[in-house]
């Protein structure tokens, strides 16, 4: 899976922001093009240390919005919290989009007891998911390109 | 009554790849049966039975006209001619085992 720096970080920035609750998103980009390109936080409706889901009004104008677009997910993003950044039972139960890199943030090692920052690293890696078998992929990161980049004013 | 039916990519394998389907019913419930009857296995996908009684899996979202279905009568939701249904896989997960 290759995802522009800029995007890599901005799920990261979610996913501390968030802590303890685990945070989730989409990354949306041209259909069958596999790149991650349109970064798409959402709200986790379950707002849940343990459970995340797109609220279902939202989940139906984000796929309205992509199709609009001929986008699809390219990738779609959650936090562990308290746990490794690998899929649970639970999310690969529920994983249905066979063409998404599922991508597993852990948030565990960067905040200490008492929700300090620890500055610990954040686990990051990514997985296919279809028809309930897992499987990790190398996640390359390159630098944001130009038509991707956030404008300044 | 043609109604069309938004499929997501998962259950596309049911409709050889088509991303909608025309299918007809005066309810959500006539509808699926409808849709079942020309893309056999895909109601399986949608509805379960618990407890007697057949209800929308927990995990399918269903809208009419941008509506959830949950909130307008459920399977039980009535369907008009040129409407246009959204059938969408709940998009979720997380740390903690649920019961499935």
């Amino acid at each position: 899976m290759t995802i522009a720096q800029e995007t890599y970080e901005a799920i990261v920035a979610h996913a501390k922001r968030d802590h303890p609750d685990e945070a989730c998103g989409v990354v949306a980009g041209p259909e069958g093009s596999d790149r991650p390109e349109r970064f798409i936080p959402m709200v986790n409706a379950a707002g849940s240390p343990t459970f995340y889901e797109f609220d279902s009004s939202e989940l139906l104008a984000l796929y309205k919005d992509m199709d609009a677009r001929d986008e699809e997910p390219v990738v779609v993003y959650h936090s562990h919290t308290a746990t490794e950044a690998y899929p649970s039972r639970t999310d690969i139960g529920l994983a249905s989009e066979p063409n998404a890199h599922y991508v597993l943030v852990s948030t565990r090692d960067c905040f200490d007891e008492d929700g300090g920052n620890s500055d610990g690293p954040v686990e990051f890696r990514s997985y296919r998911i279809i028809d309930g078998v897992v499987t990790e992929e190398d996640v390359t990161i390159t630098p944001t390109p130009e038509h991707q980049r956030a404008s300044t004013p | 009554m043609a109604i069309e039916v938004r499929i997501p990519t998962i259950l596309r394998t049911y409709t050889d790849g088509a991303k909608a389907v025309d299918a007809s019913g005066s309810t959500l419930t006539a509808l699926i049966d409808d849709l079942d009857g020309n893309h056999p296995g895909i109601k399986d996908r949608l509805v379960e039975t618990k407890d007697g009684s057949i209800d929308l899996r927990r995990f399918v979202n269903v809208y009419i006209n941008d509506e959830d279905v949950r909130f307008i009568g459920g399977l039980d939701a009535e369907l008009s001619d040129g409407d246009q249904v959204v059938v969408l896989p709940a998009v979720a997960g997380g740390a903690h085992p649920i019961g499935r």
